[in-house]
């Protein structure tokens, strides 16, 4: 039987490695994807676009405009001599923020009143915007802390000290390369697996496989496999990149990261096939593919917290196995985490991986027309 | 001749609109996948965090501390946990169960009267967005609280600058506004590039593309035939999702209709071409589908400033993005329905979509020829 196992198994594995450009697509995309998306997605704002209009002209002002234009932050695209442009740049998205100085500011600071500015922020992304907000603050209070010691002010009363554990730098591409080694995985198996039964039931070779001698369970085994074996390697292969060129610290072991791995591509295969053989056609195979995918990704944490997401739909993300394993990369990537604490998040895929693969088992003799 | 050719193009053109009809699935990409996604998007995903649970220590608990830690609790930001130790917090804080700890050391009281004292604040940095704004909410909390002092005590305010801060277009930064139109090119990107990514494929995988190159029908007939029904379809699913944008998540929409279906229909031209293309170059179903996932859905999500601030990119990164459709419809989106019809965004973005259009339809019909191979 294991013969026979193994020869459906490798049937598989032709099936989706043989042809040229089947293989260049499972291979080649997730790569280039990793390397274009480790780059891309990041919300760490740099040199955002900022208008200016100094109308009081200074040595305090100049000062200010210096401090915008220096800061990493910010990259100065205009240097207005009247307000009446400010409009006009922010809707065409030339400048992301405005920052006009009051003629009375270096009158006011100097008399011990607070000097006014205004600051004309794009919400269009309002993420974007809150970031920028948060940037412009950081370049003023560095300003107003310079200027008041300079003129022998006492201390603030009280300041902040932040400190991030983790990630000392907040540097979003420590977060978003593991999520990616995540999400990447997932795409490869459902894609290995979500049309493989769909695609004998169109040309009708699956009703040949159930009559072999070969059982429901060799059957789940023979198609489901090859996604995991598929899947294990590309993982790898995205792993050793968000080490070696990514530079993303791996402070865990292998083994709780590998066990959370596999749980995973267990729970993903059984949702692949199960929608495969759930499915009469390729295309309705896709369909559900896509059904099962796009919320997957959306509501696991992968780009927007799941903390902020309203009390229902947080319940609903407890279905969702790419949940749990981002938790499991970034838990053994950035915080050296190990089985113990892991162990919350490894049970459910298993659970998830146990019910989705016996149902599929399940639904390969059920669903005949 | 001509009344010859309208006959075939009529004929091949209710061939695909019952096949259509007769697979739900054209019809449920096209109408439900859509709809599920807005939802779940207009509900489940944002990027405000409110309610951080967050932890509040003070070494030495006297009224000056028992004051400022008070100002978290009327902070819809946060839902403050005082803990007792610096010890016990950071337990909770190694679990995950606080998302950061506000620290005032015992000389806190001391040292505010005389200026210098320090306010520790300890994020969880792995999730760097969410621990930035936690960071910036302290901040506020933490100066508004030292503005309030210096007024009841009669002393000068402790800012030198009065910043008064305007937020064009989106005041109360909502990011549902921002997300929604967005999510609205993804979807059409999803709905377009999948539902012909398919359908020449499939004539070739079942042999009919043989059958049909042998009547008389012109390869752009064909062409025409394939594009036409989806882009009926895609437009139906732009009015669901632009009914459900504005009437059920109440995104203003602050641009013209006629704006919206002029440059709708030429993004979905672009994407329905670039479908027609993957198909002719896979002409098998499961390589498609394969295709059309890989250049489609994640590009569309991180690459086209749906999420991502595309101007923050590596300069590399960002000449990629030219490449995507979606990038110049995220843009038209979020103008079209927070700021008007502003041309300046409009007119550049809409040209790009209409040269790629136009280029993905030459490519198309240059790999489309009648040919066997």
């Amino acid at each position: 039987m294991a013969r026979a196992i193994f020869a459906l198994l490798l049937k598989e594995l032709l099936a989706v490695l043989k042809d040229k450009k089947s293989r260049f697509v499972l291979i080649g995309p997730p790569l280039i994807q990793l390397f274009i998306f480790g780059y891309a997605a990041t919300f760490d704002l740099g040199r955002i676009p900022i208008a200016v209009y100094d109308a009081d002209r200074s040595v305090p002002s100049r000062d200010l405009v210096a401090r915008f234009a220096g800061s990493p932050s910010f990259r100065l695209v205009a240097a207005l001599k009247s307000a009446r442009r400010i409009p006009e740049l922010i809707d065409s998205r030339q400048a992301a923020a405005a920052l006009l100085i009051d003629p009375r500011f270096s009158r006011d600071l100097l008399q011990g009143r607070r000097g006014p500015i205004e600051l004309t922020v794009d919400g269009r992304n309002s993420n974007t915007a809150l970031l920028t907000l948060g940037y412009a603050n950081e370049v003023i209070a560095d300003f107003e802390r310079d200027w008041g010691k300079s003129r022998g002010d006492p201390p603030p009363a009280a300041e902040i000290v932040p400190r991030a554990w983790y990630n000392p730098n907040l540097i979003s591409r420590l977060f978003f390369v593991p999520g990616l080694v995540a999400t990447l995985t997932q795409v490869v198996v459902l894609l290995v697996v979500g049309l493989s039964v769909a695609r004998e039931r169109e040309t009708g070779t699956f009703d040949q496989l159930l009559v072999t001698p070969l059982g429901q369970l060799d059957i789940l085994i023979g198609k489901g496999l090859p996604g995991l074996l598929i899947g294990g390697f590309e993982a790898s292969l995205i792993i050793i990149a968000a080490v070696g060129w990514f530079d993303v610290p791996l402070r865990g072991g292998l083994f709780p990261l590998y066990l959370g791995l596999v749980l995973f591509a267990l729970a993903v295969t059984g949702i692949g096939l199960m929608i495969s053989s759930l499915a009469a056609t390729q295309q309705q195979a896709l369909l559900g593919a896509f059904l099962f995918m796009v919320p997957s990704i959306t509501l696991s944490g992968f780009a927007t917290p799941i903390a902020n997401m309203p009390p229902t739909v947080q319940y609903l993300t407890l279905l969702n196995p790419l949940r749990y394993f981002l938790v499991v990369v970034r838990g053994v990537f950035l915080e050296g985490a190990g089985l113990g604490a892991l162990w919350q998040q490894y049970w459910p895929m298993a659970l998830i991986g146990l019910l989705t693969l016996s149902a599929a088992g399940w639904l390969f003799r059920r669903r005949i027309y | 001749m001509r009344r010859e050719a309208l006959r075939r193009l009529l004929g091949l053109l209710r061939k695909e609109f019952l096949q259509i009809g007769r697979d739900s699935s054209a019809l449920a990409i096209a109408f439900l996948l859509p709809s599920i996604l807005l939802l779940l998007f207009g509900y489940g995903v944002s990027l405000d965090a409110k309610a951080v649970p967050i932890a509040l220590v003070a070494e030495h608990p006297d009224p000056i501390a028992a004051s400022f830690m008070g100002k978290f609790a009327h902070s819809p930001y946060f839902r403050p946990q005082r803990f007792l130790t610096l010890e016990s917090a950071q337990k909770a804080f190694a679990a995950g169960r606080v998302e950061g700890i506000v620290l005032l050391r015992s000389d806190f009281g001391r040292k505010v009267f005389r200026g210098g004292a320090r306010i520790g604040v300890i994020v969880n940095g792995v999730d760097a967005n969410t621990a930035r704004l936690v960071e910036g909410y302290v901040q506020n909390v933490a100066a508004n609280w030292l503005e309030a002092r210096a007024r009841s005590e009669g002393l000068p305010s402790p800012s030198l600058i009065r910043a008064d801060v305007r937020v064009w277009f989106n005041p109360a930064l909502a990011s549902r506004n921002y997300l929604v139109p967005g999510l609205m090119a993804i979807n059409m990107t999803l709905t377009g590039a999948l539902l012909t990514a398919l359908v020449v494929a499939r004539e070739w995988e079942r042999g009919t593309m043989e059958a049909l190159m042998a009547t008389p029908v012109r390869m752009r007939e064909i062409l025409f035939t394939k594009l036409f029904p989806y882009y009926v379809l895609g437009m139906g699913g732009m009015a669901v999702s632009w009914a459900m944008a504005v009437w059920l998540f109440g995104v203003p929409f602050k641009g013209s209709l006629f704006v919206l279906f002029a440059t709708t229909s030429l993004f979905l031209l672009a994407t329905l071409v670039m479908g027609l293309l993957i198909s002719s170059i896979a002409r098998n179903q499961f390589l498609a589908a394969q295709i059309a996932i890989v250049v489609t859905f994640l590009p569309a999500f991180i690459l086209s400033g749906f999420i991502f601030d595309l101007g923050s990119m590596p300069a590399a990164i960002r000449l990629i993005t030219y490449l995507f459709a979606a990038r110049y419809f995220v843009a038209i989106l979020q103008t079209i329905f927070l700021a008007g019809d502003i041309w300046s965004v409009i007119l550049p973005n809409a040209a790009a979509l209409l040269a790629m259009s136009v280029l993905l339809l030459a490519a198309a019909r240059f790999l489309a020829r009648k040919r066997l191979d």
